[in-house]
């Protein structure tokens, strides 16, 4: 299973984490220190995998940015590479040619459009078509619930009420 | 209050906001940041739940992209997820799944909340609990919530149920007894049509099966495996179920004939290079009887090494290493790509590919491998260097040097590795250093030579890393140093200035070697001068014929004669001159220092090696040398100086007299001096040797000794200090050697010390230990006629060493039958092979933890042999609940499977007799596993699909009965045969 994923920018700063074993706070912190470490000096044309603490990381690198999952010694490093690629596919096509700047302002969309490709660690929908149908659902679910809310007048009688 | 809610909303910076702010900070992003985090408690406490919502999705980003606390909002996070609003919901479960863990008290309070989620009609909704539910569940939860997920996993709508089907695998881990309500739900799912449903299905098989010490419970699901494995065209499944096959084919040798092909089939034909391999990994790991397979697989590895893309080409290398371990041909075949990937750019691949050319390593090669490989080392960046001196170091050292024929090269070969300048390796170098002087003594030559030449190498002592290194040589050529050419240049060695680089401790072990030399050339002086006729000591029980050693007693007389001898030349004699004495050296010490550098240099000491001035400029060097230590800081460092400043003191005055005159012109008698020598010679000759880790526990306990009493509270305090090394003995350590040689030369040496406690418990551990040790004549009977030390080889007619390598392992594989040795292996001094004690206890706690699970899991898929002979206890097991149905498991468990598998047909035979009795529909469900055995796998599925349907509808009918997967698992025999 996957353990976690970090989005990680080429200057070491994080932009998405994801732990679907426990860690605390502070093994986050160190993890990603850590990690951040060993493969943001990696060179290019290496490969993609690296033995950490007894489990792979298997990273890949989009532009600034790198996508990396944590996984079983026993994994299959080639599969989670396709699931990046599947994420980044998926991230690509909701945002239109994505790039860090999308990732940095809606975080939160990231985690959403995550949350319907894995779940407990393992790939939940290997289709793109469904998924954009899914978080496109959910946006305007989403939008039409912020549109109540943002109307002035619902303001006032709310807090007059 | 209302007012200020309504400029909070209005005037609230939204996540945006912060995020902006965040960026245009270039420095003091921190306080910025702190900022951020007052609004935010500020605002997260509102009631309105708009900005409520918005804070707490600040705090989330703050969290999980800043690493900053949130644990204190928990209780805002359970106010967001139970918003009515789906926004904000979905905020709340968001944080909620970043933050909570097991530790989370407010989590008995969502409880509910999960609960109304789940049932909701808003699929979405739905979602967002199983999602959550997935990474916080606990076992309150998952027990509470069991119901709620078990309805869920037979959901019309594929996006809930393939999301409960992936959050049953947490509940499962939390609640084991969950298992016996859904397990069977679960089942149903690997057949489900939507390959999304049965892609997350076998997910949870796949994690189940890989956890589960115990694979063996999932073999009664084969059959549905193998027919995902044929007919399943999802590349994702199928790696999943692969990976179930790899645990269970080491389990059942006829499950391994009826999917070896498939498997092939697939590796054949798929494009999909991660199902490739992963068919390869398969085969390479579990299915290397099958040689049409291996061949396959090597095939395809070969087609992965020749790739451009460093990924194949890793992972490549890493099947090829699985399997070497059976199969050595296909890493000889490769052998060209696996030596060039050693000077591959990427350092995985480096590693791979080293671990592959240690794999090919033998004793009729590993001298040119190794050698090949130092030479490399020099070549590579540091870090590779340490990996292949550190594998080298552990293949040749494994299992007592094994391998190592030739222990004067492999020695040699050591000294070469420590003076790589990237050599790190200075820990393990030690105690291989210190560990063959112990064992093998027909190294100890070779080892005082190569020891030698690393002491008076000063560029040596300024690299940190070689210090331990450093010790070992010191602690060798003390130790050994009758084998040594010139006992004059090591002692200038040992004493040199630049030692003051070293740590004190390993500054301690130089100067205890300086001493053990001392004595040696003084002792060796007397015996040349005739001072001491070996033969004629009464004291001593043995003689020594020559420079030769042995182990010799000394007796308890004499330490208390020693001991006295020392007490009054402390204090009476040569105290008064300790002043005349330094004046006058230090006049005599410019003069002569320059003769004594060139005596002990140039002049060649065959014939007579010690000469009058020879010994008085020694104890002249080590005055002066040691002087300057006597009043330092350092404990070791000061009292190891003492005692050697000390045995000078008391020896000088007499030996002046005794060196002035002629030869034979005194009686030994009077002379206090020579018994002196002649007493810490003895001392410091016994031999030391490897004490086995059990040594201590053989020892019979004395009466009257009360061992538990008083040293049990001590047992608490040193547990960390006590761990025995991970090498199984004990002397490995040369500080622990320094330590045996000083505690022996405190008791019967000069420096009488008040007796405390310790002194006391260390002379009874010497006495006992003194039985232990091995006895030294067992490895006498080893020819003497050893040739003279192997060149070392020579760097600078290396042209390539990868190409070296090539030939060689071809050369010597094509030799590998013959041994060409010209000398016989010298004897390794092993303890008896009894020693191996730390083992299953590690192994215990790991099964009982995860014995639950699977104990739950036994009874549903193996407890069919069980329940219809005992049918009237079902009830009562069931009732009585974890406790008998462990016991029953531990117990019975395992014979029972052996019967369930091994002689699987005649309890088939009655147990479906049995039932048809009772029940048709399992007796059709039986027979159909036998078409699928004659091939015909079409009709097999339709009738299975029946059945199938059968049997759902009958489990509607009794929401929780008994788990009936009982009619599947007799299905696996047939299958199987």
């Amino acid at each position: 299973m996957i353990h976690f994923v970090l989005l990680i920018s080429r200057q070491g700063k994080v932009r998405l984490t994801k732990w679907y074993s426990p860690y605390s706070q502070k093994e986050r912190t160190k993890v990603i220190r850590e990690l951040s470490g060993v493969i943001l000096t990696r060179g290019p044309k290496l490969c993609n995998f690296v033995e950490w603490r007894g489990h792979k990381v298997v990273y890949k690198r989009y532009a600034s940015l790198y996508f990396c999952m944590c996984i079983d010694q026993d994994d299959n490093e080639l599969e989670i590479l396709e699931i990046i690629h599947h994420f980044v596919e998926i991230l690509d096509r909701y945002f239109g040619s994505v790039c860090e700047l999308d990732l940095i302002f809606n975080f939160h969309k990231a985690y959403y459009i995550l949350d319907e490709i894995l779940i407990a660690g393992e790939l939940q929908e290997s289709s793109k078509k469904t998924v954009a149908r899914l978080i496109a659902a959910q946006d305007s679910l989403v939008e039409t619930a912020k549109e109540q809310a943002s109307s002035l007048s619902n303001m006032i009688a709310h807090a007059t009420k | 209050m209302s007012a200020s809610s309504i400029m909070e909303s209005l005037f609230q910076r939204s996540l945006d906001d912060l995020i902006k702010g965040i960026r245009l900070q270039l420095i003091g992003e921190s306080k910025f940041i702190t900022k951020a985090m007052e609004e935010i408690r500020r605002e997260i406490k509102t009631t309105d739940s708009q900005t409520k919502a918005v804070a707490l999705e600040k705090l989330t980003y703050l969290n999980s992209i800043h690493g900053i606390d949130m644990s204190w909002a928990a209780f805002h996070v359970v106010e967001v997820m139970s918003s009515s609003r789906f926004a904000h919901k979905k905020i709340g479960y968001l944080a909620a799944s970043q933050s909570f863990n097991e530790g989370t008290d407010v989590i008995l309070l969502i409880t509910n909340q999960l609960r109304k989620d789940l049932t909701s009609t808003n699929e979405f909704e739905v979602g967002l609990a199983l999602e959550c539910l997935s990474v916080i569940a606990t076992t309150d939860l998952a027990r509470d919530l069991t119901p709620e997920i078990f309805t869920l996993l037979s959901s019309s709508k594929t996006f809930v149920r393939k999301k409960a089907v992936a959050v049953i695998l947490r509940i499962f881990v939390k609640y084991p007894d969950a298992v016996k309500v859904s397990f069977k739900r679960l089942v149903e799912n690997l057949e489900n049509s939507d390959p999304h449903v049965m892609s997350a299905a076998v997910g949870v098989f796949c994690e189940l099966a890989s956890k589960d010490p115990d694979p063996r419970l999932y073999l009664p699901l084969a059959p549905e495996f193998y027919r995902i494995l044929v007919d399943c065209k999802n590349n994702w499944i199928l790696i999943k179920v692969l990976k179930i096959f790899a645990k269970l084919l080491p389990l059942e040798p006829r499950l391994a004939k009826r999917v070896v092909d498939p498997i092939c089939e697939h590796m054949r034909r798929t494009g999909a290079k991660s199902l490739m391999f992963e068919c390869i990994r398969t085969v390479v790991t579990t299915l290397t009887d099958y040689e049409s397979a291996v061949k396959l697989a090597v095939e395809k590895i070969r087609e992965l090494l020749v790739d451009d893309d460093p990924n194949l080409k890793y992972l490549g290398l890493q099947a090829l290493s699985i399997l070497g371990a059976k199969h050595l041909w296909p890493v000889l075949e490769n052998k060209d790509v696996v030596i060039n990937s050693l000077s591959d750019a990427d350092p995985n691949i480096k590693l791979e590919a080293l671990h592959l050319v240690m794999g090919m390593v033998s004793e009729t090669n590993v001298a040119e491998i190794s050698r090949v490989l130092v030479n490399y080392a020099l070549k590579s960046e540091p870090q590779f260097c340490n990996e292949i001196l550190g594998s080298i170091l552990s293949t040749c050292g494994r299992n007592f040097y094994e391998i190592v024929v030739d222990f004067d090269w492999y020695v040699s070969l050591l000294g070469e590795m420590s003076r790589n300048p990237h050599c790190q390796k200075g820990e393990e170098i030690e105690s291989q250093f210190v560990d063959i002087g112990l064992r093998v003594k027909d190294a100890r030559p070779e080892l005082v030579r190569v020891a030698r030449d690393l002491l008076i190498d000063p560029a040596l002592l300024g690299n940190p890393f070689l210090h331990r290194i450093l010790a070992a040589s010191a602690w060798v050529s003390g130790e050994y140093v009758e084998f040594s050419k010139n006992p004059f240049e090591l002692m200038e060695a040992l004493l040199q200035p630049r030692t003051s680089l070293l740590p004190p401790l390993i500054r301690a072990v130089y100067i205890h070697s300086a001493f053990k030399v001392l004595v040696f050339c003084l002792h060796s002086y007397l015996v040349q001068r005739e001072v001491i006729h070996p033969s004629s000591v009464d004291d001593l029980a043995t003689g020594m014929p020559d420079l030769g050693f042995g182990i010799k007693c000394v007796e308890v007389s004499d330490i208390a004669k020693c001991q006295s001898a020392a007490d009054c030349g402390h204090d009476d004699e040569f105290n008064p001159r300790v002043s005349d004495i330094s004046v006058e050296d230090s006049t005599m010490e410019t003069t002569r220092d320059i003769t004594v550098h060139e005596a002990s240099s140039s002049v060649s000491l065959q014939k007579e090696p010690f000469t009058h001035e020879s010994i008085l400029n020694l104890l002249n060097l080590v005055k002066m040398a040691l002087g300057p230590h006597s009043g330092t800081d350092e404990v070791e460092v000061q009292d190891r100086a003492q005692n050697v400043l000390g045995f000078i003191k008391m020896i000088e005055q007499e030996l002046h007299g005794l060196l002035g005159e002629e030869k034979g012109n005194f009686e030994i008698g009077e002379h206090k001096v020579p018994k002196i020598i002649e007493l810490m010679y003895n001392a410091f000759s016994k031999e030391l040797g490897p004490v086995s880790v059990s040594a201590q526990e053989r020892v019979p306990i004395p009466d009257g000794l009360m061992l538990k009493e008083d040293l049990s509270d001590l047992d608490n305090m040193c547990a960390d200090v006590l761990k025995p090394p991970s090498s199984s003995f004990t002397t490995g350590n040369p500080q622990f050697g320094e330590r045996e040689g000083d505690s022996f030369f405190n008791l019967h040496g000069k420096e009488p010390e008040p007796s405390t406690e310790s002194t006391l418990l260390l002379a009874q551990h010497r006495k006992q230990h003194g039985l232990y040790y091995l006895p030294s004549d067992k490895n006498e009977t080893v020819s003497n006629d050893y040739p003279p030390a192997n060149e070392p080889p020579l760097l600078s007619n290396l042209v390539d060493g990868t190409q070296d390598l090539m030939k060689l392992t071809e050369q010597s594989l094509a030799s590998k039958k013959k041994s060409n040795h010209a000398k016989p292996r010298p004897v390794v001094v092993k303890l008896d092979e009894g020693d191996e004690l730390p083992v299953s206890a590690t192994k215990l706690t790991k099964e009982s933890k995860d014995d639950s699970l699977s104990g739950a899991l036994r009874d549903i898929l193996l407890g069919d042999k069980v329940n219809p002979m005992s049918s009237q206890r079902q009830p009562s097991d069931k009732s009585s609940g974890k406790r008998e149905k462990e016991a029953l498991v531990d117990s019975g468990y395992a014979s029972r499977s052996k019967q369930n598998l091994g002689d699987a047909q005649p309890s088939h035979g009655s147990s479906s007799s049995r039932r048809s009795k009772h029940r048709s529909h399992g007796k059709e469900k039986q027979r159909s596993p036998r078409r699928n055995n004659e091939g015909k796998e079409d009709t097999q599925k339709d009738k299975k699909k029946g059945s199938h349907h059968h049997r759902r509808h009958k489990t509607r009918q009794r929401a929780d009965g008994p788990p009936n997967v009982i009619s599947q698992t007799p299905v696996i025999p047939d299958f199987l045969l």
